[in-house]
């Protein structure tokens, strides 16, 4: 009798290729100079080079704007679907998340063209637009689907409470959606920090992102230093996650 | 005087996608008085209980608030709070500012809300539990939250849908003293929705018996309990053994083959009529002499006060009879009933009366299909008629397919002898047949009728 549990081995291998092991040879190659020795150099160079540091702290900019542009369009958005006396069909929903289906890379392609055919100037702005038009799906779903399983009974019981529409929404649906908004978030924040695809055809790299000082460094093959941005960017992200774990006990809803 | 009456309402009617949930509710609620909405399930109860807090607009009909309408007033301005089934406790506050959620509404002084919640909370026991999360409260906990988080603001009126459903027995039936006792200290008025009849009559002080969004009886639980005005009171309040009779004359009916003494008048002379007789209002012993008739004991069933038997009359009925002592089964007992413990009830119909149209000479149409049948000489095409086909010559098949059309059990009621049925068609007419086979409610049953079954008559008037 073969054990249950050894049904999970090839999901393991699985894992240990293509998860465990890339983070492993990350944190190998920033610890490393070019000819294989241990090193701090390229941590320390990163944080002495103003440059880089820029880099950093322009894509938290952007992230940060865009993960604020996504939740005041996304909520109300989600928030809309959900409600059953403006939106009944499942169609809508499926309208709002089709994007999602197409590669971002597509789209963005795409909506650089929009924008060189219709002669606007590319920059912050049209970098913002794009990245809103990306991952606004990420930060409606989770939204949505909190505000669909949250028990009516609530607002109703506030209602009964003498709360008017407006105080129900503000003490209640949205102190309830919290965790919902917090996976959006997750899903938004981090990929901006790391993107570069959409800096690099919707500013034509005026603007540059972490993600694109990554790609950069690992395209000229300095696979060491870039890694080392990778690890960087990796321990930012299990930091914040860490910190959102905290802030409730579970994170209900979302795709998370 | 409608001054009287805290809450008045008037003719209501509501229908969900042209099904009517509520038909004509029309009832009024006294200052402090404890009144409870019981009915089965899908009843209308919870419907009713929804407008009056104002998250339904009916459809027809008003409701009055101290002599004021109400109808079109939104739920947050009206004074009335809810404890919903569900509790419906807010996950994201403590215990104290749930229950301190409508008064900081209301913009009261910190101080007094303190004072308040405070007051409230040792009213329902949980003082010392201000700052628990509500996720950490048990059940029973929670629920009393609930209830201090509505009576807190002194309602002029407090609903309560089914607070007790979802405890355990031991707690429901502490919680049901405790509420009484709540009600007696606060005097604040009562509507409380249930369908445990059991907890309707321990904590009511008027019960209105609702079905199919029909008020069936309003009354006291004693006048419920003692004198249900329909079979269908009598069987969902307590237990009950109903049977068809006759009225002989007044205070004299007949039924299970017997004449009995009672104490209705004026139901008029050879009148069928529907009895109802309680199981622990039946005299049983083991001796035959001065008893009114005899049977056999069945089964007997210990059930924790009283023995439960099951007894075969001499004729043929089967009866329920509750008593302290038991008596084997196989065993012949005398019984007997009191004048006053018959209660006798108008029938609602004798027979079943559908409207019809005359097709030609040998089919009508109704219940939405063609029915073979003699159609009596007066009768021309096209006419509306009425055809009488009495309950038990209505056939019903166990497969759908096999009737003329088909229809679910929707009711069913044992009379003694036999199973009287309300069969609901798919066409969504009623019929009721009495039948000796056995049928669980849900039921899909095909409907057959024979010809020579039905009757034409005029349509009057």
């Amino acid at each position: 009798m073969v054990k249950r549990s050894n049904w999970s081995i090839p999901y393991l291998v699985f894992m240990m290729v293509f998860v465990v092991l890339p983070l492993l040879l990350i944190v190998l190659y920033a610890f490393q100079d070019g000819a294989g020795h241990f090193t701090f150099s390229n941590i320390t160079h990163f944080f002495s080079d103003s440059d880089s540091l820029s880099t950093f702290a322009v894509s938290i900019e952007v992230a940060i704007e865009n993960t604020l542009i996504c939740i005041l369009l996304g909520y109300p958005a989600a928030w809309i679907l959900a409600n059953r006396k403006y939106n009944r069909s499942a169609v809508t929903v499926v309208l709002f998340l089709m994007p999602m289906w197409i590669n971002a890379l597509m789209r963005t392609l795409a909506t650089a063209e929009l924008f060189n055919m219709l002669g606007v100037a590319l920059g912050k702005g049209t970098l913002l637009f794009g990245m809103v038009y990306d991952f606004l799906p990420f930060m409606i779903y989770p939204i949505y689907t909190t505000l669909m399983k949250m028990d009516k009974s609530y607002a109703e019981a506030a209602e009964d409470l003498g709360a008017a529409p407006w105080t129900v929404f503000w003490k209640i649906t949205v102190p309830l959606s919290l965790p919902g908004v917090m996976s959006g978030v997750l899903m938004v924040f981090m990929p901006t920090v790391s993107t570069f695809a959409i800096s690099e055809f919707l500013t034509n790299n005026k603007i540059k992102l972490f993600g694109t000082i990554i790609q950069e460094n690992i395209n000229s093959s300095m696979w060491n230093y870039g890694a080392a941005l990778a690890f960087i960017m990796l321990v930012i992200i299990g930091i914040t996650t860490l910190f959102q774990g905290s802030e409730r006990g579970e994170v209900e809803g979302g795709l998370i | 005087m409608t001054k009287d009456y805290i809450i008045d309402i008037q003719h209501l009617s509501k229908s969900f996608g042209g099904v009517k949930v509520l038909d004509d509710i029309d009832f009024y609620v006294r200052r402090g008085e404890f009144i409870t909405l019981l009915g089965p399930s899908g009843c209308g109860k919870t419907t009713l209980l929804r407008q009056i807090a104002g998250f339904i607009a009916p459809d027809e009909g008003r409701i009055l608030l101290e002599g004021k309408d109400i109808s079109g007033i939104p739920p947050h301005k009206r004074p009335l709070n809810t404890v919903f089934q569900r509790y419906a406790l807010f996950p994201h506050l403590d215990v104290f500012d749930n229950v301190a959620f409508g008064l900081k509404l209301h913009k009261i002084p910190a101080k007094e809300i303190e004072m308040r919640v405070q007051k409230m909370l040792k009213m329902v026991s949980m003082t010392d539990y201000e700052d628990r999360s509500v996720d950490s409260l048990s059940g029973g906990q929670q629920q009393r939250v609930a209830i201090a988080r509505a009576l807190v603001n002194y309602p002029k009126v407090l609903l309560l849908d089914e607070p007790l459903a979802a405890l355990d027995l031991k707690m429901r039936k502490d919680m049901q003293l405790e509420l009484k006792e709540i009600h007696r200290k606060m005097g604040i008025t009562f509507i409380y929705v249930t369908h445990d009849q059991e907890e309707a009559l321990t904590l009511s002080d008027t019960i209105v018996v609702m079905n199919e969004g029909r008020i069936q009886q309003i009354g006291t639980p004693t006048d419920i309990y003692n004198e249900p005005v329909n079979s269908f009171v009598a069987d969902f309040i307590g237990e009950s053994t109903i049977l068809n009779g006759t009225m002989i004359c007044d205070r004299k009916v007949e039924f299970m083959g017997h004449e009995f003494e009672c104490v209705d008048e004026g139901f008029g002379e050879g009148v069928p009529v529907d009895v109802v007789v309680r199981p622990e209002d039946v005299c049983i012993s083991s001796s035959l002499e001065g008893a009114q008739f005899s049977g056999v004991v069945e089964s007997c069933i210990f059930k924790g006060v009283h023995y439960e038997m099951f007894v075969d009359t001499d004729k043929g009925y089967e009866l329920m009879v509750q008593d302290y002592d038991s008596f084997e089964p196989g065993s012949r007992v005398g019984l007997s009933i009191k004048p006053d413990d018959i209660q006798v009830m108008r029938k609602e119909r004798t027979c079943n009366t559908l409207e019809a149209t005359v097709e030609d000479r040998d089919h009508i149409s109704m219940l939405g299909c063609s029915w073979e049948c003699t159609v009596p000489e007066e009768f021309k095409q096209g006419d509306e008629v009425l055809a009488e086909v009495a309950f038990d010559k209505v056939d019903l098949l166990d497969n759908q397919e096999d009737g003329k059309l088909g229809g679910e059990v929707h009711f069913l009621l044992y009379k003694g002898d036999h199973y009287h049925l309300t069969i609901l068609t798919d066409e969504g007419d009623h019929l009721w047949v009495d039948t000796d086979d056995i049928w669980d409610k849900g039921d899909l049953v095909g409907i057959d009728i024979l010809p020579s079954d039905i009757k034409i008559k005029r349509k009057n008037g």
